[in-house]
């Protein structure tokens, strides 16, 4: 019957429907090509893989922070003390990050861990002891701080070098410090010597973190708390379970972001206006990112892009002769713009009574 | 589960704000036994030591009054660390009479472009503020080419921030003055009442025929000018503005008015609890200062201070459907 | 008849006090469909809730399969086979049909969700629905109703129901999607699927179920087959002989009073479609038809709540078009409006009964900027006394009053504004008879005082005890007016249904 009764469309791509669910995120990937494509364009010295290496390096931190704050944000709530648990993580590993190359690996997990660790904390003290999560992590957050000082009083630390050599540069010059692939000599290596190893790293957290973790029950309750979580309720599924991974993945990100800016500072700084500044920002890449503060839409990835989108506009400042004073006032103004743009649809309500749910 | 809401208890209100202020004693008691065996002596109970701490607790104690306005209705001003030195800088810049009422400006602008954002675009507060105080931020830095500006703060500035009336600091006045406009509008006008219901369910506020877009853009306008405030007595106390001076005054303001009982998500709290959050939040810095507390440990007490706090008594009604 | 699969037998269940259901004894078998009847609120849908495990009976046993359950939330019920397709939908928004379709129990490969065994599988069961048109990757906010409520179907038949429930599920179909419903039910029915089917639509029950049970008033009245009575038989058993309340009496008049309230061609969207209708100082008009006819949007677009209203509203011989409750409640026009849902429209549940009270006038008590404590309380204990309302002191917490009372701040908080028109979405819901009474005699003096009265109810009782005269509403557009001694259960009950009964004035 449907044959005939059927006005049956033809079905659009997987590409096209994607962009047309996820306008934001593809959206943000487009001003950030642009942005970056432009950039490069206009550069004095063109564009150059050490060019890449050294934007890449200083959007990592930033990057890892923005997923982080993505996680929290996708279930309908806000962690504001990922910034903090960034300087806490870049602390302890500016204190664990050195010595035997099994002492650097220890370092490095033990460092990781005691983010994760954090940020389950954060979540039990949320989901057990009930409170809205903004104001328990502005609590936690300053407990973070108050551990980073005391590990940390002043900044300091001796992080490995060859690792900060190698972490911040391309694949060729991981192979040259620790003598693989003939001291990145190897004829197969070389179509991907150039690669820049920060960018790598955080391909590679996405990919291998993120993607799995969106895709297990847990991670879609995740997205149905965020939807809606009355229906989540009535659908069975795992609520509690879905809160604390959250956090706890959210603290991961935060480690991931505080051992980076370790290793590529060589030190650790337990700097209170810093970690401010992330937190902050870490909400800015996430709207930019096409993420939804309400919930439920986007995800950590598009943060990600989020994240590099702000630093791409502040690589402009340093390339035009704009007084790099202006910076602050230009990134406020994009993202203001940005959050308006979500706002026509309030204009556009016809029930004015839905404005308030 | 559907007839597992449970309603609040009677009054409950009054708790956080009774268990807030027994803390307080518990802290000018424990400073004061250590400082006994240290010192043996009991500064923390001298009519001038607490003085000095009112004058230091007005700029956070301002601050806060506009926090909660904002707070009650289920919002936030993140955008308070820049009004103020905002207003601070163009007072300081403008200076002779005109200084004050143009810090005020200031603090008008910056509340009527946040209600605008919140009211009528329905954007989130936690980041149209946000992006106001990064604006702010921008044209501040802007405006001194980065550098610590050279003007200074007026008399009238000083002579409000730093002066002192039979002794008493006229900051305190200042912020007694704040405090009792505020407590009024809040508990005696109808915009105050406004706002409660509007915070508690906008809906229901909408429908009673309250305007509530008016009443999010007054709340956000009366939060600028008490930052704005709070601005200008911090360069009348240090003589001038300075960058990023209003920075350490966000987190602890937001602290204060959630332990003085306000409800984070609007529609409860009671002024008189944002007054015991901020004493509480003040004492406990001078209390660790005297012990000679680093930075590390201060902070950690501070956060654990919330947390406990809070797990008290700031839980929310569980949730099942 | 085979053994049944579900049985209730003596289930009772009371919401604060008000009755749901009472000793209700009902059973229903695999491999038919068994339609449920019964006007609103006479406990239909919450002999489903507990079947499907969303609340639990006070008392009595549930039995599925031969042996006894208690089902304590969806996902039991949903073990034991039964599964529901509910009216609220129970859909994710923000994910797709395909993820939603499996959102219980989806498809896993080394513990990550296989999209594409999941996506195979939304196909497959839209293609069983007929609904190859709906893209399994297609995010469920960007879907229409229509095709919402058949995800919501799919999604059931998913679960391998033994015994579907469809609450109203046809409710928001289009027509081609009901005829596709229908093909799909009777294809369950040969395999051996059982089926609860409620419905307010006749033809709908005529044409597709076995057996018919009526309920009323919380109680199972009657179960017979398909074609055991007549329609006019089944209306009767809905309503019953029972007289209930006690009704004001009723002024006589010559000749309708002057309109105060005039809407002319009204329209909003398309649920308003071309509504037009006047009310007259001193009437009482009440609004009937089925649920969703359009009858809440037009008062809310009376009271200024909804943008891009067209038509023509005139209040007294002025513009009564007003763009917000801030506007309609002042000026000349004087509205008030008793919402939908007081918890969270008409009150400020954890603010006092005061500040309720005074929330829509602090004007009136206000000195210059400030509320004058001796004008609050004088208002305030003046609100308390004329509608009597039950309060131990008017600071606490509105939350703590029974529904009943809390109706009662609500109306008094708009008497205290000095209305001419009064718009009431439903008052009466989920209160006591005792208040319910009050609240009519109260009607009736507004009335007498001179205010015009524009009443929703979803109680025809009520409509017939209360109102003057009644318009019958019907796909946004009003079908069907009835004046005096012909406002009768009959008319209301067949005009809603959009049936033609003897007595039906047209």
């Amino acid at each position: 019957m449907s044959a005939v009764t059927m006005t049956s469309q033809p079905r659009a791509s997987a590409l096209m429907t994607s962009i047309n669910q996820n306008r934001g995120f593809y959206g943000a990937i487009a001003l950030l090509a642009v942005l970056y494509i432009v950039y490069n364009l206009i550069h004095p010295k063109g564009f150059s893989t050490n060019l890449l290496i050294a934007n890449t390096n200083e959007s990592v931190a930033l990057a890892f922070v923005a997923m982080a704050q993505a996680v929290t944000v996708l279930m309908g709530g806000l962690d504001l003390s990922v910034g903090a648990v960034m300087t806490l993580t870049s602390c302890i590993a500016s204190v664990l990050v050195t010595g035997d190359p099994w002492q650097i690996v220890l370092g490095c997990i033990v460092t990781l861990a005691s983010g994760t660790a954090f940020g389950l904390v954060n979540g039990l003290i949320i989901v057990y002891g009930r409170l809205q999560p903004i104001i328990a992590t502005l609590a936690t957050g300053a407990v973070a701080i108050g551990l980073a000082l005391l590990i940390r009083p002043k900044p300091g630390g001796d992080i490995d070098l060859d690792l900060n050599w190698a972490a911040t540069n391309s694949l060729r010059d991981v192979a040259e410090t620790y003598h693989l692939f003939d001291d990145g000599e190897a004829a197969w290596f070389q179509p991907i010597a150039w690669f820049p190893v920060p960018l790598l790293i955080m391909i590679l957290v996405a990919l291998l973190v993120w993607v799995p973790f969106k895709r297990t029950v847990t991670g879609r309750t995740l997205y149905a708390i965020g939807s809606s979580e009355g229906a989540a309720y009535m659908s069975g599924l795992p609520i509690n379970r879905a809160k604390l991974w959250a956090f706890t993945l959210a603290g991961f990100f935060a480690g991931c972001a505080g051992l980076y800016l370790a290793i590529q500072t060589g030190s650790g700084n337990a700097d209170i206006p810093q970690a401010g500044a992330y937190t902050l920002n870490s909400i800015a890449a996430v709207v930019l990112g096409g993420v939804s503060l309400l919930g439920g839409i986007g995800s950590a990835i598009g943060a990600l892009i989020g994240a590099l989108i702000l630093r791409a506009i502040s690589f402009y400042f340093r390339i035009l002769s704009i007084d790099p004073l202006l910076q602050p006032l230009v990134e406020g103004i994009v993202l203001l713009l940005a959050v308006s743009l979500g706002a026509v649809r309030a204009l556009r309500v016809k029930n004015r009574l839905e404005l308030f749910r | 589960m559907a007839n597992a809401l449970s309603f609040p208890r009677l009054k409950s209100d009054d708790l956080p704000i009774v268990i807030a202020a027994g803390f307080v004693l518990v802290i000018l008691a424990a400073g004061t036994a250590y400082t006994l065996s240290t010192l043996g002596t009991a500064p923390l109970l001298t009519p001038n030591y607490l003085l000095t701490q009112l004058q230091t607790g007005a700029f956070l104690g301002i601050v806060a009054c506009g926090m909660m306005t904002v707070i009650l209705l289920g919002h936030i001003d993140l955008s308070v660390p820049w009004t103020m030195t905002a207003a601070a800088m163009m007072a300081t810049t403008i200076g002779g009479p005109g200084a004050i009422p143009t810090g005020l400006a200031i603090g008008l602008i910056v509340g009527l472009v946040n209600g605008f954002g919140v009211a009528y675009l329905r954007i989130p507060s936690m980041i149209f503020t946000l992006g106001v105080d990064s604006v702010m931020r921008g044209l501040m830095v802007a405006h001194t080419g980065g550098f610590a500006p050279q003007d200074t703060a007026t008399d009238l500035m000083r002579y409000l921030a730093a002066d002192k009336i039979l002794g008493v600091p006229v900051a305190v006045f200042v912020w007694a003055a704040i405090s009792i406009v505020i407590a009024a509008i809040l508990s005696r006008t109808a915009f105050g009442k406004a706002i409660y219901a509007t915070g508690n369910r906008e809906a229901a506020a909408y429908l009673s025929g309250i305007k509530t877009r008016w009443v999010i853009v007054g709340a956000f306008v009366i939060s600028g000018l008490c930052a704005a405030s709070a601005g200008m007595l911090l360069a009348g106390y240090s003589n001038k503005a300075y960058q990023g001076m209003g920075n350490a005054y966000l987190l602890p303001a937001i602290a204060a008015v959630v332990i003085g009982g306000t409800n984070i998500l609007g529609g409860r709290g009671r002024f008189i609890g944002t007054l015991v959050g901020v004493i509480l939040i003040v004492l406990l810095n001078s209390v660790l200062s005297i012990a000679q507390m680093p930075e590390a440990g201060r902070q950690i007490i501070y956060g654990l201070v919330i947390i406990v706090m809070l797990l008290v008594y700031g839980r929310t009604a569980k949730v099942t459907q | 008849m085979s053994q049944p699969f579900a049985e209730l037998s003596g289930i009772s269940k009371f919401f604060s006090g008000a009755r749901a259901l009472e000793g209700v004894d009902f059973a229903c078998s695999q491999g038919s469909i068994h339609a449920i009847l019964g006007e609103n609120g006479a406990g239909k849908s919450t002999l489903i809730k507990i079947m499907s495990g969303v609340v639990q009976p006070d008392s009595g046993t549930l039995t599925v399969g031969g042996q006894p359950q208690r089902f304590s939330k969806p996902s039991d019920s949903a073990k034991a086979g039964i599964v529901c397709v509910f009216q609220e939908l129970s859909l994710l928004p923000d994910l797709t049909v395909a993820d939603n379709i499996s959102i219980s129990d989806p498809p896993r490969r080394l513990g990550m969700i296989d999209r594409k065994a999941q996506r195979l599988r939304a196909e497959e069961l839209l293609a069983r629905i007929h609904c190859e048109d709906v893209d399994p990757r297609a995010l469920i906010r960007d879907l229409s109703l229509s095709r919402r409520q058949m995800v919501e179907i799919a999604k059931a038949l998913g679960k391998d129901p033994k015994l579907l429930i469809l609450d109203e599920a046809t409710s928001a179909l289009t027509s081609r999607d009901v005829e596709t419903v229908y093909g799909v039910l009777g294809e369950l029915k040969q395999q051996g699927v059982g089926m609860l089917f409620i419905s307010h639509r006749m033809h709908e029950v005529e044409a597709l179920c076995d057996r018919l049970s009526v309920f009323r008033n919380g109680r199972h009245i009657e179960t017979f087959d398909k074609g055991a009575r007549s329609q006019n038989d089944i209306v009767k058993l809905m309503i019953g002989r029972e007289v209930e309340h006690q009704f004001p009496p009723k002024p006589v008049r010559v000749k309708p009073n002057a309109p105060h309230l005039v809407v002319d061609n009204l329209r909003w969207e398309n649920r308003l479609n071309g509504v037009s209708l006047s009310v007259g100082k001193g009437e009482i008009v009440g609004l009937g038809g089925l649920d969703g006819q359009g009858q809440k949007e037009l008062l809310l677009a009376l009271f200024g709540v909804l943008r891009g209203v067209e038509g023509k509203v005139t209040v007294g011989n002025a513009n009564g078009l007003t763009n917000s409750p801030a506007d309609a409640k002042g000026g000349a026009n004087r509205i008030a409006l008793v919402p939908e849902d007081r918890k969270t429209e008409g009150l400020m549940l954890p603010m006092s009964i005061s500040d309720n009270l005074l929330a829509a006038s602090f004007d009136r008590v206000s000195v210059g900027p400030f509320i004058d404590p001796g004008k609050e309380k004088a208002a305030v204990d003046d609100a308390i006394k004329k509608l009597q309302i039950k309060v131990n002191r008017p600071e606490d917490a509105v939350a703590t009053l029974s529904g009943g009372n809390q109706q009662k701040v609500v109306i008094a908080k708009w008497l205290m504004t000095q209305p001419e028109i009064i718009l009431l979405n439903d008052p009466t819901r989920g209160i006591d008879v005792g208040t319910k009474q009050e609240l009519y005699r109260l009607m009736r003096e507004l009335a007498d005082e001179g205010r015009a009265i524009l009443f929703y109810s979803t109680d025809y009782a009520e409509l017939i005890g209360c109102c003057d005269r009644v318009t019958v509403m019907y796909d946004g557009r009003i079908v069907t007016e009835l004046t005096g001694s012909a406002i009768t259960e009959e008319a209301l009950v067949s005009a809603a249904l959009n049936i033609t009964a003897p007595e039906a004035v047209h």
